[in-house]
């Protein structure tokens, strides 16, 4: 596919196997989070022997860790290379390109690291309490946000509703994690027990 | 003169048996059990160090130490397994920070990627006209280092077993002499090239002197933890460095290869052989008066360590030895990883995808062959199962991964 792609000068062919290439990566990053789902769940004794604390690894810590990991590795991949052409010489968008290049694709980078993230807690969330509706909806956005960048450089659209999606996903993570409104409010008013600041409210 | 220095001295270095110990304070036990050294031991005493000293009188507390009495298998079992996951990411830090040094000398000083000749281990070239011939270069350059590997490592066996140990500890300060202060020096001297610095002679004098004798006070003798280990990641970055440049590239693939085999062949081979009953027999004699001499150097029980083996050629060498507090990677290990990611970075058309695969390639294997270690609780090689990683992983990255990625990007699409 990646040869075919680079050697086909044809135009709307490429665009097509590009395509092609996106949707097939979606999917085939989706099967692996199951995938990955699925050995933890079997680990998951085994690792409670080998971690020396003795907090219990939950299934919802090991949802955030394995989200964060998606989404570090997406985010390095795609944008690694683009950071250290940056530091090199050149003008942005001397052809006629967008100037905001870089600025783009580190917010881009940015909402797909968080939506990882929110993908994951939602996605072993999903699987621990059998709603498929939620693995479903995973894969949905993943393919809704994926596709919205194929209309790059308009980017007011993909960018926008990509963290319009990245909101959304974090109040459904938020939920899925065991929070609460009433917890929130707690949090904020630093009136949580477990909170950190909670000694130092004013009275 | 460089090159036969440089040759010279990596079958040197890798013969150094020197520790990197954790900064981690152990609780305090009866028996001493493995302080520095051997990484080697595959369980036998052996082949513990061919770096004699110290090895020798820890031996009889080693087996001793592993089969306390009084103390319930279960727990023991326990006590090694929880102990497993701390001691994988306590191996990860020096590993990356090896790695890194390596991938930041390679990205900006450019003679570290200048051809400017070749081992005399490697003599056959790869400017050749065709594919089969620089293939067939390869695979014979690979051959030829691989058995010097083989002659130097039966050669300080048969040193050690003939009790020359001034000899061996002759040859290991002579090569952490060497690769403290010339190598320092050429490698200090390049990187004031590449960012234009002057430095007048004085100062430069100065600096390598005292990076050099410290450098060898805290490995050969006593030292803060941290700086033992500091220095010994940097030896161990400046080994890797020497060869990825003077390795040629497709022979620095093969040999990567071959010495992974290899050093599985030779682990299987020593399992094989090492079964009960042919225990007696391999054992070499407990030598006392080697005693008193290196109990003093390094006197603290034992932390995870990391220490140099032999390069290959040699049951038990770049292995793994999990005691009860620790666990043991051997420098040669170090220096191949980098050399791996080294070149990635090195060849990969600047990619640093590419890069950045191998390294999570490398601590998969890490992690991988700890967790058989948990399992199998015998020493094990360290580099099969990572170099194998990491060598696919170049090659699908770089072939398959970066064409897709270098487009995406272009077009600004996420997957």
């Amino acid at each position: 596919l990646a040869g075919t792609i680079t050697e086909n000068k044809d135009g709307p062919v490429q665009k097509y196997l590009l395509m092609f290439g996106v949707l097939v990566s979606v999917f085939i990053q989706e099967v692996f989070r199951f995938g990955y789902y699925k050995i933890l769940k079997k680990a998951s004794e085994g690792l409670k022997n080998i971690s020396a604390d003795e907090t219990a690894l939950s299934m919802r810590l090991l949802a955030y860790v394995s989200g964060l990991g998606f989404g570090i590795m997406s985010g390095v991949f795609s944008f690694v290379n683009t950071l250290s052409d940056s530091l090199g010489p050149g003008t942005v968008g001397i052809h006629g390109d967008s100037p905001q290049f870089f600025l783009v694709s580190a917010f881009m980078t940015l909402v797909i690291i968080m939506l990882h993230l929110f993908w994951g807690i939602v996605f072993f969330d999903g699987c621990e309490k059998k709603k498929w509706y939620a693995l479903l909806l995973v894969l949905l956005t993943h393919l809704l946000v994926s596709t919205l960048t194929f209309i790059n450089p308009h980017y007011g659209i993909s960018l926008v509703s990509a963290y319009i999606i990245m909101v959304l996903m974090g109040i459904w993570a938020f939920f899925a994690a065991g929070g609460s409104c009433r917890s929130l409010k707690l949090c904020l008013l630093c009136q949580d027990k477990d909170f950190l600041l909670f000694s130092q409210r004013s009275r | 003169m460089l090159t036969f220095m440089a040759s010279d001295s990596e079958e040197e270095v890798c013969d150094e048996r020197t520790s990197l110990m954790s900064a981690e304070s152990p609780t305090p036990r009866s028996c001493q059990e493995g302080r520095p050294g051997p990484e080697d031991g595959e369980s036998a005493a052996p082949w513990r160090g061919q770096d004699g000293e110290e090895d020798h009188e820890e031996d009889p507390d080693h087996y001793v130490c592993s089969g306390v009495p009084g103390r319930p298998p279960g727990l023991e079992e326990e006590l090694t397994l929880k102990y497993g996951a701390k001691h994988v990411i306590m191996l990860f830090v020096p590993v990356t920070l090896c790695m890194i040094v390596v991938v930041a000398t390679i990205k900006s000083v450019r003679f570290y990627t200048e051809k400017n000749g070749q081992l005399i281990y490697t003599p056959f070239t790869e400017d050749t006209p065709s594919v089969g011939q620089r293939l067939l270069n390869s695979v014979l350059n690979t051959l030829i280092m691989i058995s010097v590997i083989v002659v130097m490592t039966i050669f300080l066996v048969l040193l050690y077993k003939y009790r020359c140990y001034k000899f061996i500890h002759g040859w290991l300060i002579m090569s952490s002499l060497m690769l403290l202060f010339l190598f320092s020096y050429i490698y200090l001297g390049e990187v004031l090239k590449t960012y234009n610095v002057a430095m007048d002679y004085p100062t430069l004098f100065l600096t390598v002197w005292n990076f050099g004798a410290v450098g060898m006070v805290c490995i050969h003798w006593k030292g803060p933890l941290v700086l033992q280990q500091a220095y010994l990641i940097m030896i161990s970055a400046l080994m890797a460095l020497v060869f990825i440049k003077y390795l040629p590239e497709w022979s620095a693939w093969v040999i990567l290869g071959a010495i992974s085999v290899y050093a599985a062949m030779v682990w299987t081979v020593g399992m094989a052989k090492l079964d009960p009953s042919s225990q007696g027999a391999l054992q070499l004699p407990y030598d006392p008066e080697m005693e008193e001499d290196s109990y003093d150097s390094f006197g603290e029980p034992s932390y995870p360590e990391v220490c140099e083996p032999p390069l290959p050629g040699y049951p038990g060498e770049e292995l793994e030895e999990e005691e009860e507090r620790g666990v043991k990677l051997g420098l040669g290990d170090f220096i191949f990883y980098s050399v791996l990611v080294g070149k990635a970075a090195a060849t990969g058309s600047g990619d640093w995808n590419t890069t950045l695969a191998c390294f999570v390639a490398i601590l998969i294997g890490l992690c991988l062959t700890l967790l058989l270690l948990a399992v199998f609780k015998k020493a094990l090689p360290a580099l099969p199962i990572s170099i194998t990683f990491g060598l696919v992983f170049y090659f699908s990255t770089d072939n398959l991964v970066r064409p897709f990625m270098d487009t995406l990007a272009f077009h600004q699409l996420y997957i």
